[in-house]
């Protein structure tokens, strides 16, 4: 990658009070603004000088949208700004949520969690190396794919929903927030509109520049989090190659709604082995009315990984993943 | 006049540190010059209605308030290292890669390569130079030399930090939470084992100080 250790090229800088303000800017500049939450993603970009918008418009100062309050029906409403730390350490989120204190606590390091925002988590870009050194891939506007080609380096990219292209979504929160059935809220100068979290982000079937379905003018400015079902059990797991910094390579978010020793319910989704988070609908249905046993979870497993295609490099993507659903059955809690 | 100023202070036994600052300084008036006669004064009053931001900020650092002009651009590493001559704060990988930046913004660790020093103001930021009191060194900072925790120190500085935001959080950490707090730093000689015993360390005296 490109290092070039100077000044990230000149820019305007706004630093709005309000979502109103901001979404005003957006809109103003359109392509060529850019919106900066935690700015843990931007700052690659602008340093690599890859992106080189006209106008930042820093959230820093929207207060609004920072801070965990009581949503209404027993839920939780966090603000997009909401540090990653204050969403992991937050007494109601462990208790109720700790599949998201869990992903967000995961995230790279203290640093990186103590600036980097739950919103800017959620929206980020992918991390697919030939996307984001600048290569005028599909994603970029171009039309080839590099990570697909036959020597390319492609350890960390998709196993499925792959169209042209094959970056992989780098989110730890987002597979949790999905199985959470959290809703995201988006403002923008034509009003506010809501989607479900496993709505919220695409592939590059839909379209191959986005990551979700945020466009220029659209903030993400809450995420809404239901009530916490009876008798939920959760797990969580990110593997990667090292203990600190790491995205990962494949994560797993569960929620299993177990009575009577059966699976009554439950959310099964898996990341960074697609453009966007999988939430594993066969695998959900096959389980239910089953007893979340070390049997049903192999076959879980399998129903998983079924369709999946591996790159050169990423075959082992496959067996993680079928061992991931697997103890995300066995071992919920 | 300035070059004069400097060649004539080091024959009176000026450092090669304090010449080096010298000339950050120099350099940053000079810098700082260009930026102000750079940008049009026309289009300034009309983009500020909407939360536009000005150059001439006041920035609180070790709880100095300090005037200085920064582009919109500057990240606070930059800042602090190339205006405020606070160099104590390492630019290692310059992408949150490493920690050797590491400050503290109203005493919580943030890495000073990848935040703008626009969005700082209005907080408290502190730098391994606002650590000493009174001249006494800060229990981490002491406990550092006891136990020579480091080889060739280059991440010391962000170590430091990170150790004084970990204490703040959790004052009597085990090493194996220690290690987790600390995840954030590099140690490129790889002496984490002397780093973790400095970490205990500075535990064990703040913990006797206070």
């Amino acid at each position: 990658m490109a290092v070039i250790r100077d000044m990230i090229p000149p820019f305007e800088l706004y630093q709005p009070a309000g979502v109103d303000d901001a979404v005003r800017l957006m809109e103003q500049y359109g392509d060529e603004g850019w919106v900066l939450a935690g700015g843990l993603d931007t700052f690659d970009w602008f340093k690599d000088r890859i992106k080189r918008p006209a106008a930042v418009i820093d959230l820093a100062a929207v207060d609004e949208i920072r801070g965990i309050a009581e949503g209404g029906d027993g839920g939780l409403d966090i603000g997009a700004m909401t540090s990653l730390t204050a969403v992991a350490e937050h007494a109601d989120v462990q208790s109720r949520y700790p599949l998201l204190a869990e992903a967000a606590g995961l995230v790279a390091t203290p640093q990186i969690r103590n600036q980097g925002t739950l919103g800017g988590n959620i929206v980020q870009d992918t991390r697919c190396w030939y996307y984001r050194s600048g290569w005028p891939c599909y994603r970029a506007g171009g039309n080839i794919c590099y990570a697909s080609t036959r020597r390319a380096m492609n350890r960390e990219h998709c196993i499925m929903g792959a169209d042209r292209c094959v970056a992989v979504n780098p989110s730890d929160t987002a597979p949790a927030l999905v199985a959470l059935d959290a809703e995201m809220v988006v403002a923008s100068s034509s009003g506010e509109r809501t989607y479900a979290a496993a709505d919220f982000f695409i592939g590059p079937d839909i379209d191959i520049e986005r990551m979700t379905v945020l466009e220029p003018g659209d903030l993400l400015t809450r995420i809404v989090l239901p009530a916490p079902r009876e008798g939920a059990r959760w797990y969580f797991e990110k593997i990667r190659d090292r203990k600190s910094w790491d995205f990962s390579l494949v994560t797993v978010a569960s929620m299993l709604q177990v009575q009577g020793g059966v699976i009554q319910d439950a959310r099964v989704v898996v990341n960074s082995i697609a453009p966007y988070p999988v939430r594993m609908g066969a695998v959900e249905a096959a389980i239910r009315g089953r007893e979340p046993s070390d049997e049903t979870g192999q076959m879980a497993g399998e129903i998983a990984v079924e369709g999946a295609r591996a790159l050169r490099h990423n075959d082992y993507k496959i067996a993680l993943t079928r061992n991931l659903v697997k103890r995300s059955i066995r071992d919920a809690a | 006049m300035l070059d004069t100023e400097i060649i004539q202070s080091r024959r009176g036994g000026f450092t090669r540190r304090k010449f080096i600052k010298g000339v950050i300084a120099a350099g940053a008036t000079a810098s700082a010059a260009g930026y102000l006669f750079r940008s049009s004064g026309v289009l300034a009053p009309m983009l500020s209605a909407q939360g536009a931001v000005e150059r001439l900020v006041t920035l609180n650092v070790n709880g100095q308030q300090r005037r200085v002009d920064v582009p919109k651009h500057e990240t606070l590493a930059m800042t602090l290292r190339y205006q405020l001559g606070l160099t104590g704060t390492k630019l290692g990988c310059d992408r949150a890669e490493c920690g050797a930046c590491t400050v503290l913004l109203d005493g919580v660790t943030h890495y000073g390569c990848s935040i703008l020093t626009h969005t700082v103001r209005g907080r408290e930021v502190t730098t391994i130079e606002g650590l000493e009191e009174d001249g006494v060194l800060h229990p981490v900072q002491q406990a550092v030399i006891d136990e020579g925790g480091f080889q060739c120190a280059f991440c010391a500085p962000g170590f430091v930090m990170s150790m004084v935001g970990m204490l703040d959080k959790n004052p009597a950490p085990t090493r194996e939470e220690a290690a987790v707090l600390l995840s954030g730093n590099l140690c490129r000689c790889g002496d984490y084992d002397k780093i973790l015993n400095t970490a205990m360390r500075a535990a064990e005296l703040s913990r006797s100080r206070a």
